[in-house]
């Protein structure tokens, strides 16, 4: 048993025209220490799977099923008193833009010492203690300064370091970091990203990085998932997705990364775009954008068109892809589900 | 030329479509406050057709028949509906050319305020500099001082300067000018940031490429992107406006007796409250409440349609 | 923090100078000072050489220094109709008006918070329902209007009889429809603490506290919906933003998050509002004094207008703006005490 268990996670937001299924059929687990990388396009429910695991989704949206097992306790349907406990003390996140997740009218060592309050008796004495050592450990300078002063006085980077340090603060076993290097300067990220990684890895904290850049996945992650319309289509070792990706879209996705283009010539981009999540197409989701719709010999793959794939094991992954099943197995595979 | 329609939408074919009319049809308060805010304008404007007596007309009042208490109270004369005030006019009457009076004065103060702002508006805007500076810094002391508190100041000026027999002869005109005037800055602002907005925008640099004048580019390319925050505060403004007459009429800046709108009623009415003729102030204040809240609830609503975030920062 | 004061000087001093302009510009085109003082039968020639000897003849600039050099001695003449000098009718009538005012505050203060909170916390429910909707009825009631009723329910009280009196249910509504009236609405009453100079205080007897409790509820009545409506949009708002969700992710407790870290970012632009609306306050104090003849600087403005006191109005438009601009320092002041991102140097950093 894994500290963290995703079963078959379906959330849901209740809009004015309907509900709109935003996450189906997640999956995943977590061990101790170990980092996942979550990879998609923006909107296919990376951060709604990130801040589903903590009850932290927003109002319209609500976890209609599945199971989040955490350390032998079941966190869907958990009690906010319970989980406000684990929140932040046992599983913390790291949003994604600095400049809008310190509050502007609070110092840092506010921040820090109300969140190690809320976890532990101490005095706030103790508690600043700790929030100084946290700020030494992610190499702030001057750091008793630093807690006196209120966010706007610091630099994004910088911000996004305090971030990572309230993150650690009461040494979490779980990291959630959602695209925590976007909103950086391309010079800071690498920075940013090497110390998360250092820290995770003294530590011994897990770390689900969520992100679009499949260069840091690979550089930080052990597995990862790939998610494209709020499914999981992908999943394994980090190494064996990158070198051998198997499901069309995340070759996609490898082959418009700017190293695989040809200098002088366009990216590789996908054509098309991801389907809004209120009118997704039958069968597959991806399979409008899919270059193997049809088979070697022209034909088409109706299961493509009508049937959502299911998960086929490939080597230490598994593939949700109608293609890779006849390859496999010599015919597609089916979904446990009906098309909507 | 081609024989096929026209591509573009007519006019009316954009409004049959537009979200506006779709939310209108969906929302029933809007359709009730719409209903009732036009029945009053029509049935004040058609007031010297629909009401029972003249009440400027000095012969058709009875002073005896002062004070008479509307129909559901016993004592009441069938005659006056609403019962009759200080003066014997009939109640109802008397509100319904009040009406008009608040109306009209609300109306063209709106126009006016409209007109002032939005040129200034423009202007500062689109000239920026100077000009800009110094209309926005004459619009910020005059809303620190608050609209209302402009508007008596000057009201107090002019009557003192021109004699209360003028003023009062004129008082519509003085009304509709001291309201004006007193509230020009909401629009000013209002068409100035969205010009600021506008003019940073493409188009306004490819018409100044194409060398057409600042004037025509201002009239005629920035001036219709504007107009709707405009439509969104005329709402809130003419209620406002209505208001501030009630206001002004109520301190005796206003309206005068002789012809009263729906404020200078309520003020007369009050001298009465404490022998217990209550309803010659409270109906009129009744139909001023239920004339500003339908306009108000309308505003929200259009407000709502057009531009959630238009009233932030 | 000199830079802000310096700057806030040069406001002070702007605003001022365009209220004593105008100010000015009425005194010398309203009042013909010679005739009120020696009347209609003093020949022609002689009033010619008193306007030379009070330097009336002189050119508008230096009758305006003059003008000012003595309103910032404190002199603005002498009342009309009082027969004292204007600043100390003002200073007279100034005590009433500042407790109406301090009444009407405290409770926007003490209902606008909670209701405004509540109802951004649980905007569906019946309770925040119903306050919304008390308060855009307020908005559209205008305050002598809310006062009139006030004065009807409370002070002369009301029988009721819509409703059959001969059933039990109908007997028992018209009963409880019904008031009795007899709170004061008239004035600040007899029953005034002395406190300093000028200062006769309503707030320290009952009999005082329940002639200041109708005016200032009415002064109330137009700012309390206002700044219900701002609260719950302003704090809606904060509750929608990163940092909230921040601290909830952190495991805050949802009353801290509502109330530190909620409320204090609301508030802000609570503030900014409630500078500006000091001046719709001074005008409403105006109507509300006229309702209940609360013998205060707005009801003083208004019998100075109806007997065409000049000095009286000049002087009470400069010491109106006096404390604008001095008010609108304190809030600017408490704004940037509140908010860390203003240096108080005049500009965000």
């Amino acid at each position: 048993m894994s500290l963290l268990n995703v079963t078959d996670l379906d959330v849901r937001f209740a809009l004015r025209q309907g509900e709109v299924r935003a996450l189906r059929n997640v999956s995943f687990s977590l061990d101790r220490g170990e980092r996942l990388g979550i990879v998609g396009e923006s909107g296919a429910g990376k951060s709604v799977a990130a801040f589903s695991l903590l009850n932290l989704i927003a109002k319209p949206g609500f976890i209609a099923g599945g199971s989040i097992r955490f350390d032998g306790q079941e966190l869907n349907g958990m009690s906010e008193r319970c989980l406000r406990k684990i929140r932040g003390n046992r599983i913390s996140m790291i949003f994604q833009d600095p400049m809008m997740t310190l509050n502007p009218v609070l110092s840092i060592g506010e921040q820090m010492v109300e969140c190690l309050k809320a976890h532990r008796r101490i005095s706030s004495r103790e508690a600043r203690t700790i929030a100084l050592h946290k700020l030494q450990q992610v190499q702030i300078p001057s750091p008793e300064t630093r807690l006196d002063q209120y966010p706007h006085e610091l630099s994004g980077g910088m911000r996004q370091r305090i971030i990572i340090a309230i993150a650690l603060l009461l040494d979490p076993d779980i990291i959630i970091a959602d695209e925590p290097t976007t909103a950086l300067d391309v010079t800071i990220q690498a920075e940013i990203m090497a110390l998360l990684l250092e820290l995770c890895e003294k530590h011994n904290v897990g770390l689900i990085l969520i992100t679009h850049d499949l260069g840091v996945v690979s550089q930080v992650t052990q597995r990862m998932l790939v998610m494209y319309a709020g499914r999981v289509i992908e999943e394994g070792p980090t190494r064996e997705i990158i070198n051998d990706p198997q499901h069309p879209y995340t070759q996609g996705l490898m082959n418009a990364l700017p190293q695989m283009a040809t200098p002088g010539e366009r990216l590789n981009q996908i054509p098309g775009s991801m389907p809004s999540l209120s009118k997704l197409p039958s069968g597959c989701a991806f399979h409008p954008r899919c270059g193997f719709v049809k088979r070697a010999d022209g034909q088409p793959r109706r299961a493509c068109h009508d049937v959502i794939p299911d998960f086929v094991e490939s080597g230490n992954c598994r593939v949700a892809c109608h293609m890779v099943a006849e390859m496999l197995n010599g015919e597609p595979s089916l979904a446990k589900e009906e098309t909507p | 030329m081609s024989t096929y329609a026209s591509p573009t939408p007519t006019r009316w074919a954009r409004f049959r479509d537009s979200y506006f009319l779709y939310s209108f049809k969906r929302t029933w308060s809007a359709q009730l406050c719409l209903a009732i805010f036009v029945s009053l304008v029509i049935i004040a404007f058609l007031a010297p057709w629909l009401a029972p007596t003249d009440p400027y007309d000095l012969r058709q009042i009875d002073i005896l028949a002062s004070e008479l208490p509307p129909f559901w109270i016993a004592g009441a004369d069938e005659m006056y509906m609403l019962g009759t005030d200080a003066q014997g006019r009939d109640l109802l009457s008397i509100i319904l050319y009040g009406t008009r009076v608040s109306l009209i004065i609300g109306f063209g103060a709106v126009l006016l305020q409209a007109l002032l702002g939005v040129t200034f508006g423009l202007l500062a805007g689109y000239l920026g500099g100077r000009v800009d500076a110094l209309l926005m810094r004459l619009a910020d002391i005059q809303l620190s001082f608050s609209t209302l508190m402009v508007a008596i100041v000057v009201g107090a000026i002019v009557k003192a300067t021109l004699g209360s027999s003028f003023y009062s002869e004129y008082a519509v005109l003085m009304l509709i000018l001291i309201i004006g005037l007193a509230e020009w800055p909401q629009y000013a602002r209002t068409v100035r940031a969205s010009v600021l907005a506008e003019r940073s925008k493409e188009y306004v640099d490819a018409a100044r490429v194409m060398g057409l004048g600042s004037r025509r580019i201002m009239f005629r390319h920035v001036l219709p992107n504007t107009l709707s925050p405009v439509f969104v505060i005329s709402t809130v403004q003419i209620a406002n406006a209505i208001i501030s007459e009630a206001a002004l009429s109520f301190l005796g800046l206003g309206m005068p007796e002789t012809h009263p709108s729906l404020g200078s009623l309520i003020k007369s009415g009050f001298d009465y409250i404490q022998s217990g003729s209550w309803w010659i102030t409270l109906i009129p204040g009744v139909v001023l409440v239920v004339l500003v809240l339908t306009i108000n609830l309308l505003g929200d609503w259009v407000r709502d349609v057009m531009n959630p975030r238009l009233y932030k920062g | 923090m000199i830079a802000f004061l310096t700057k806030r000087l040069m406001h002070a001093i702007l605003v001022m100078f365009v209220i004593s302009v105008l100010a000015f510009a009425i005194q010398g085109n309203l009042g013909d000072p010679i005739q009120q003082m020696v009347g209609q039968s003093v020949p022609e020639s002689e009033r010619e050489a008193l306007r030379e000897r009070f330097g009336l003849n002189d050119p508008f600039h230096t009758q305006y220094l003059r003008f000012a050099a003595n309103a910032l001695q404190g002199d603005f003449g002498f009342s009309y109709f009082y027969r004292e000098p204007a600043l100390d009718v003002i200073a007279r009538h100034l005590p009433a008006t500042l407790e109406l005012v301090f009444g009407a505050t405290l409770i926007i203060v003490l209902l606008s918070v909670p209701i405004g909170v509540y109802s951004a916390i649980k905007p569906r429910s019946p309770i925040s329902r119903f306050f919304m909707g008390v308060s855009i009825i307020g908005i559209s009631v205008p305050v002598f209007l809310t006062a009139i009723v006030l004065i009807q329910i409370f002070s002369i009280g009301m029988t009721v009889s819509l409703f059959p009196q001969d059933t039990a249910w109908g007997s028992w509504l018209n009963g409880f429809l019904s008031t009795e009236g007899g709170m004061p609405s008239f004035g600040r009453g007899q029953d005034l603490t002395h406190m300093v100079g000028y200062w006769d205080s309503n707030l320290f007897t009952l009999g005082g506290l329940r002639h200041l409790a109708l005016p200032s509820i009415a002064l109330a009545s137009i700012m309390l919906p206002l700044f219900i409506r701002l609260i719950r949009a302003e704090m809606q708002e904060v509750l929608q933003s990163e940092y909230v969700k921040f601290a909830r992710a952190k495991g805050i407790s949802l009353r801290r998050i509502y109330f530190v870290h909620a409320l204090k970012n609301t508030l802000l632009p609570v503030i900014t509002v409630g500078g500006v609306q000091i001046g719709t306050m001074v005008a409403y104090t105006i109507l509300t004094e006229t309702v209940f003849q609360w013998p205060g600087m707005g009801l003083m403005f208004i019998d100075a207008i109806n007997r065409a006191d000049i000095p009286l109005i000049v002087a009470y438009l400069m010491i109106v703006g006096v404390i604008f601009v001095v008010t609108n320092t304190l809030v600017d002041l408490v704004y940037g005490m509140v908010n860390p991102t203003v240096k108080l140097t005049g500009k965000p950093a």
